[in-house]
């Protein structure tokens, strides 16, 4: 039978890991909120851009659209594959959702040559020991997350697909769709989808300063950008999200544990409190005869 | 269409990590490529391509200057649309930064014209070109109390 004391420094210690985990859900939850708040922020810079590509898009004739390197579908021979992870663990099955994507994307795509851009470090722990080819790594960018780090991946990746030493870039990560579900995200970000031209009473007759073919060329990396932009952020609040729901889950969890102990510990108590008494009777007992 | 207001255009400045401006104003003032171009209510559809330098509006006889990095404008006759990757208002610039970064550019400019690549040159000329911008934009208060 374990003794009291034993049971009493168990429960203190489960108490200091509930406090733990309780106080990291709060500031999880509280930069939570803060992301939440800079996706709604970087809409309307992305909405904007993209309107005004459909608009330019109306003025430059197709075929000097599939001469901008950015547009050029080529056959897929060499993918280059960015998986976007968290940089710290304690967040659920987020990372581990992430990495059981990228392997099953590499499975499907062993027919061709896949190399690899890790955003967070967890991804690129995972990663680097692994014969898939790394080509770059950004790592604890998201603690502080800025705008340049999204250009800096948009120029890498620009740069490898312009310069043909890839033929697509995918993106895997994870969306952010409420605090209970993400949603691990696979989508193609190079080449860019043929932009629509807006049509009707959108289409309007500007004065270009710039020859309108320049302007779609130099609007294409911003789209890039604000693109992998939204990403980071997406995949931040949902790292956000998955780690308040995994440590609300744990402070729970530390909660029923102290419960289930305490109780045992009475038990425990109340056996050898009882014990003495019948010791002390049977004894007071034996004496009387 | 929008309401019409003849007198007043309508900007919208908007960054990636937020929208920095949306007001109704007299007359706005925007760093061109080519030169800076200014934009009253009535402007013809116009799309041009952004340097670094300041944007003023006048509201009210009274004039606001903002630093803006490069990006794109699209214009309308009532509405104004600049795309910028940054934008900040004189009392948030960071003016030591600033100076440090025009010292920073130089120097690497005066490297690239002992023979590097030209891609580098072309780098520090455009971290000259913000340095400066936003170092003319943070003055701007300073004068107007003079």
């Amino acid at each position: 039978m374990p003794n009291i004391l034993d049971l009493r420094r168990r429960i203190r210690s489960v108490r200091n890991t509930r406090q733990i985990t309780r106080a990291m859900k709060m500031v999880a939850g509280a930069r939570l909120r803060r992301a939440q708040e800079r996706i709604l922020r970087a809409r309307p810079y992305a909405g904007a851009i993209h309107h005004v590509l459909e608009s330019v898009a109306a003025r430059v004739d197709p075929t000097e659209q599939s001469a901008i390197p950015l547009l050029a579908v080529r056959d897929v021979r060499r993918v280059l594959l960015v998986l976007v992870t968290a940089d710290r663990g304690l967040c659920g099955a987020f990372n581990s959702n992430l990495v059981r994507a990228a392997h099953s994307y590499l499975e499907q795509h062993s027919d061709v040559e896949v190399s690899m851009l890790a955003v967070g470090r967890k991804g690129y722990d995972h990663f680097r020991k692994r014969p898939v080819p790394m080509v770059g790594e950004y790592v604890n960018i998201f603690s502080k997350l800025e705008f340049s780090s999204a250009k800096a991946i948009a120029d890498q990746i620009i740069e490898l697909y312009s310069d043909a030493k890839v033929d697509a870039v995918d993106f895997i990560y994870n969306e952010f769709k409420s605090i209970m579900t993400q949603r691990v995200a696979v989508e193609r970000y190079l080449p860019i989808p043929p932009v629509k031209a807006a049509e009707g009473q959108y289409l309007v007759d500007y004065i270009y300063e710039q020859p309108p073919a320049e302007i779609f060329a130099s609007l294409l990396p911003r789209y890039v950008e604000s693109q992998v932009f939204r990403a980071l952020l997406e995949s931040q609040a949902a790292e956000l999200a998955a780690k308040t729901t995994a440590m609300d889950a744990a402070t729970r969890n530390a909660s029923e544990m102290i419960d289930s102990l305490t109780l045992y510990m009475n038990r425990v108590r109340q056996a050898a409190i009882t014990k003495e008494i019948i010791e002390i009777v049977s004894g007071a007992a034996a004496q009387e005869e | 269409m929008a309401e019409q207001t003849t007198d007043r255009i309508h900007v919208e400045l908007v960054t990636p990590d937020k929208l920095m401006l949306r007001e109704d104003v007299l007359a706005v003032s925007l760093p061109g490529r080519e030169g800076y171009l200014g934009i009253l209510p009535g402007h013809a559809p116009l799309l041009t391509e952004l340097k670094p330098g300041q944007l003023s509006y006048t509201d009210e006889a009274v004039s606001h200057y903002l630093f803006v990095s490069g990006g794109f404008a699209e214009v309308q006759p009532h509405r104004v649309t600049v795309l910028v990757e940054a934008s900040e208002r004189p009392e948030e610039i960071d003016v030591e930064r600033a100076k440090r970064a025009q010292q920073r550019a130089e120097e690497r400019l005066r490297k690239a014209g002992a023979g590097e690549s030209e891609i580098d040159a072309l780098r520090a000329q455009a971290a000259l070109q913000r340095a400066m911008a936003r170092l003319e934009v943070a003055e701007r208060p300073k004068q107007e109390q003079a």
